[in-house]
């Protein structure tokens, strides 16, 4: 049979992550739109919600089973996923594009000879050719690509493609491969987390501060706001690069690009590179003293005013919402 | 040692997309082109890596047309040694760029890389990993510290809610993430100092691309919402139509 699709996923501290899922999903998708089959594989230690791939339509799991292997090795992964991949004559191999999807997808393509395209957005067939749509210049511009290799390697972003339940799913068949060598030339021997508590790329509300806070002192009023929305904070490229907010909390192009349910823009007037990381969620929030601000351009409600009223009023009101 | 920094020329984070006349690459009339964001972390890394050895040599490699040259210049003012402008002026897929790449880090006999952990224009991540692989090379992505001893690679790459400690070797492919360094701005003396170093100019091999862009359009524009009121007044409705209307809360 050719064309066969392979789902790659991938389990932190032994649970299979929720975009591991969207992916199985997607390569069940394809597999039946293409006359084939799906499976899927993952790499790791003991794993505990290997059952529940089979919710999402896949009947045959491969778990490449190695205690070193219980966080990520670019090359043991590598190497352990490119064996199956040429064993079972997998032909296509679609992961989540997450940081470990992002790292690995390109390696397996050219241990595959494969065409690698990632972060798509949507998946069409024409004919047997595969059309790929994804974001290029952080978002400004979508662009269409056609894979020219049979062998292909696709990642999908995350929150996009659904995970959809399969009717009359039944059990998976199982089947764990011990590994006996694996190759660990370079090796994660450990994981630091950082202090926020919710990441702006994993979260589902988003609360983001820009230059009208006035000073790292006024974030609180952010924090408060994130925290009784259950949101993770965020910060524009001014607010960082003065130093005033870390890095990994700057949404925008040389940021993060989000597309959260729930978008709440404080204090930010909206510039290219803010709007081009931020317009795809669903419902944008903006409060900002300035009525001309681009950000009013994308928002869904605003409020033109005063934030260190307006923010702490928020906070309250949506306590006393969310308790009602 | 010799460490090559691979770069790209892409247009300013501030440019207002407009696609082309054929329908599949920007249009660049107007455009003012940059050295990559995170390539100057990647320049900056290698020559404090020169810096902390006392000595070595840090080569800039692009692929592209006349016009990058503007990009290698800008790294050889901060204090790059020299550079090599591998002359392409048709738009390659990432594996094209990676397999040019390759053969320019092998023939220069570098075991350690230093690039952005993406461009600003395509946006694909995946140039780093393309090239080590093809090397056989270690490859570290999304690099935000970095140390070096001996062979010994000890780094930490940002990942979704933390970061990962990881240990490889050289040779290494690194890709490098904002909060890397800080990197240094190019001195007058380093830009006249720039002037006369060298740019050599090669070719690549031919490629025959694996991927194809066939169609690139703007995305659907988000139309301007309401504005609920101007003062803390608003508040409750705000909160009322987020619960009712947009069910998000």
């Amino acid at each position: 049979m050719a064309n066969k699709v392979l789902a790659v996923l991938e389990q932190r501290e032994g649970i299979i992550k929720r975009s591991s899922f969207e992916a199985a999903s997607t390569a069940v998708k394809l597999a039946k739109d293409l006359n084939t089959s799906a499976k899927a594989v993952v790499v790791g230690d003991a794993i505990s919600n290997l059952n529940e791939v089979a919710k999402y339509g896949i009947q045959k799991v491969i778990h490449l089973k190695n205690s070193e292997l219980l966080n990520y090795s670019s090359s043991g992964y590598t190497e352990a996923v490119t064996n199956l991949a040429v064993e079972g004559n997998f032909d296509i191999l679609i992961l989540s594009n997450t940081a470990l999807g992002k790292d690995l997808a390109p390696r397996l393509s050219v241990k595959l000879d494969a065409a690698c395209v990632v972060d798509c957005v949507k998946l069409n067939l024409s004919g047997n050719d595969i059309i790929l749509t994804r974001p290029a210049y952080a978002g400004k511009a979508l662009i269409d690509v056609k894979l020219l290799s049979n062998k292909k390697v696709i990642t999908i972003r995350p929150n996009v493609f659904k995970a959809l339940i399969a009717e009359n799913s039944t059990p998976a068949e199982i089947l764990v491969k011990e590994l006996s060598s694996v190759n660990l030339k370079s090796k994660v021997t450990s994981f630091r987390k950082s202090e926020g508590k919710l990441d702006v790329a994993e979260a589902d509300i988003i609360v983001s501060g820009g230059r009208g806070m006035k000073g790292p002192e006024n974030f609180h009023l952010i924090e408060e706001l994130a925290e009784a929305l259950g949101a993770a904070v965020g910060a524009s490229r001014a607010v960082v690069d003065a130093g005033w907010r870390t890095h990994n909390e700057q949404v925008g192009q040389t940021g993060k690009t989000v597309s959260p349910t729930l978008y709440v823009a404080c204090g930010i007037s909206g510039a290219i590179q803010h709007l081009a990381g931020m317009s795809s969620s669903k419902y944008i929030v903006a409060v900002n003293k300035d009525k001309d601000a681009p950000i009013f351009n994308v928002a869904d409600y605003g409020i033109t005013g005063d934030l260190f009223e307006i923010i702490p009023a928020l906070t309250k009101e949506i306590k006393k919402v969310k308790q009602s | 040692m010799k460490i090559v920094v691979c770069v790209s020329h892409v247009p300013d984070t501030a440019t207002r997309i407009k696609v082309g006349s054929d329908g599949k690459t920007i249009d660049s009339a107007g455009v003012t082109y940059i050295i990559n964001p995170y390539d100057e972390y990647a320049v900056e890394e290698a020559l404090k890596t020169k810096e902390r050895l006392g000595s070595g040599e840090v080569v800039v490699v692009t692929l592209g047309s006349e016009n990058s040259k503007e990009t290698l210049r800008k790294a050889l003012a901060m204090g790059a040694d020299s550079g090599v402008l591998i002359r392409d002026d048709n738009q390659r897929d990432s594996l094209g760029i990676a397999k040019a790449l390759a053969e320019e880090i092998k023939a220069s006999g570098s075991q350690l890389v230093f690039m952005g952990k993406q461009s600003v224009d395509y946006d694909n991540s995946i140039v780093g990993q393309l090239t080590a692989e093809l090397l056989d090379y270690n490859c570290v992505t999304v690099c935000v510290k970095l140390d070096i001893n001996g062979d010994k690679i000890i780094a930490e790459r940002e990942i979704e809610g933390g970061r990962e400690i990881v240990e490889t070797s050289l040779p290494a492919v690194i890709t490098c993430q904002k909060g890397l360094n800080e990197p240094r701005y190019a001195s007058l003396k380093g830009i006249m100092a720039a002037k006369k170093k060298t740019i050599e100019e090669k070719s690549a091999a031919v490629y025959t691309p694996k991927t194809e862009v066939v169609g690139m359009h703007l995305p659907a524009g988000k139309q301007p919402g309401r504005i609920v009121g101007s003062d803390v007044s608003a508040v409750p409705e705000l909160v009322r139509l987020l619960k009712e209307e947009a069910k998000v809360i």
